[in-house]
């Protein structure tokens, strides 16, 4: 790659630069006309019209084939906030690659225009164009991926935060509903949250409500047999329910025994087992005639 | 007999034994096997699969849907190239564990499904078959 060619480029797009992106703005609008929803006219042409000024004063600093050298920088940057914005608002990887690839014809057409008489030098500097532009619309697709991945890491931990909440039933009964898998990075939290309550409520009994967890295998129970055994190292009586019928009968056949764990069908049987340990009764009040 | 449908998974973390025992559930759930059925399969696949993970470094799982003289039934093979089982009879054992578990992983996986296959040869690898009929 000379010097001289490269600059052919960078001429041609300064010189064309408004029929290009208007060219270009008509591929896109094409392209992206069932996501009118998410992105409007406006920010579209004010988009296009940034990354354009970027990317043609980055060709005209000669370097047109590495893109992760400084004269690119600001380009790539410009090119890496509309990926994660479009990422963020919903768009595929594909749509948001179409970005950089929707340039490639108005770009190529204004080429062809200029370089018609030259073969070979139109055919090189197609080729020169291309291969940038497909960097360029990879980079796209890296950073669409990345800013996924964060949302789905932020959504992770916002379920990790709401899963494990212990309530207070009544004055000395705490419960801790169970929900989805329990794998060890829950589980801690879990047992953590549990134990801290206790404490700080005061509680004689915690009750373990396991509705939600859809599989019992050997590392749950056997996590759960922990978390009662360490609360009755704290002084509190744990409860286990909401064992539903097909968990009792594969826990059965899988060998594994709570002992002499007290266990409940529902949330509302432990309940009142606990009333009863506290000494506390419930009864419906008789209606005064 | 033959697989009418199969589907190969890794098998390297905890977020793929979950994404296998949904699957399983789903496919027993689409051929109208019971609750119950469900569950029990679930169980046995999530026992084997965190085998796999925990003592084997690894490896994989093929869910199958098996058809033949006239009954329906799933199978789950899951193969690691781990260390391996020295002692079957003794890793069958209820109460037996060579690691941190309660020992009834492979005991209680067998008892919960209808056909239990095991191979194992030290230093290969292991790979423990399971099907259930309907």
């Amino acid at each position: 790659m000379t010097i001289a060619t490269s600059h052919r480029i960078a001429d041609i797009l300064t010189r064309h630069e408004q029929p290009i992106l208007e060219a270009w703005l008509r591929e896109q609008l094409v392209a992206l006309s069932a996501r009118q929803d998410l992105i409007s006219e406006a920010d579209l042409r004010r988009q296009s019209a940034e990354f354009l000024a970027l990317f043609t004063s980055a060709c005209r600093s000669g370097n047109i084939t590495d893109i992760t050298a400084p004269e690119w920088k600001q380009s790539c940057s410009n090119l890496g906030n509309v990926s994660r914005s479009r990422a963020t608002q919903g768009f595929s990887p594909s749509e948001t690659a179409t970005f950089v690839f929707s340039l490639k014809q108005p770009f190529f057409s204004r080429l062809r225009q200029e370089l018609g008489g030259d073969a070979a030098g139109l055919a090189e500097e197609m080729w020169n164009a291309t291969v940038l532009l497909d960097k360029l619309g990879l980079y796209t697709t890296e950073v669409h991926q990345k800013a996924r991945e964060e949302v789905i890491k932020l959504q992770q931990a916002e379920m990790l935060e709401l899963s494990t909440p212990v309530v207070k039933l009544w004055d000395g009964i705490i419960a801790l509903p169970l929900i989805g898998t329990l794998d060890s990075g829950r589980t801690n939290i879990m047992m953590e949250n549990l134990l801290q309550s206790i404490v700080d409520t005061g509680s004689d009994i915690a009750i373990v409500d396991i509705t939600g967890v859809p599989t019992v295998d050997t590392l749950v129970a056997q996590y759960l047999l922990k978390m009662v055994a360490a609360a009755r190292l704290m002084g509190a009586e744990c409860i286990i329910c909401g064992i539903r019928p097909q968990i009792a009968q594969t826990m059965v056949h899988l060998g594994v025994e709570f002992g002499n764990v007290v266990t409940k069908a529902s949330l509302a049987d432990a309940l009142a087992y606990a009333f009863r340990q506290i000494g506390c009764t419930v009864s419906k009040q008789t209606s005064r005639s | 007999m033959t697989a009418t449908k199969s589907r190969t998974m890794p098998l390297d973390s905890c977020e793929e034994i979950v994404h296998l025992r949904q699957t399983t559930r789903s496919w027993m759930a689409e051929q109208r096997f019971t609750l119950v059925e469900q569950t029990k399969m679930m169980t046995a696949t999530s026992e084997l699969a965190r085998n796999a993970v925990v003592y084997g470094g690894g490896g994989s799982a093929k869910l199958e849907l098996l058809e033949g003289s006239g009954r329906m039934g799933i199978r789950v093979v899951v193969e690691d190239q781990g260390p391996g089982i020295a002692d079957i009879g003794q890793a069958m054992t209820d109460h037996f564990t060579s690691g941190q578990g309660m020992g009834l992983g492979l005991g209680g996986a067998k008892r919960l499904v209808d056909d239990f296959e095991i191979r194992s040869e030290p230093g290969k690898g292991t790979v423990v078959s399971i099907t259930k009929w309907k």
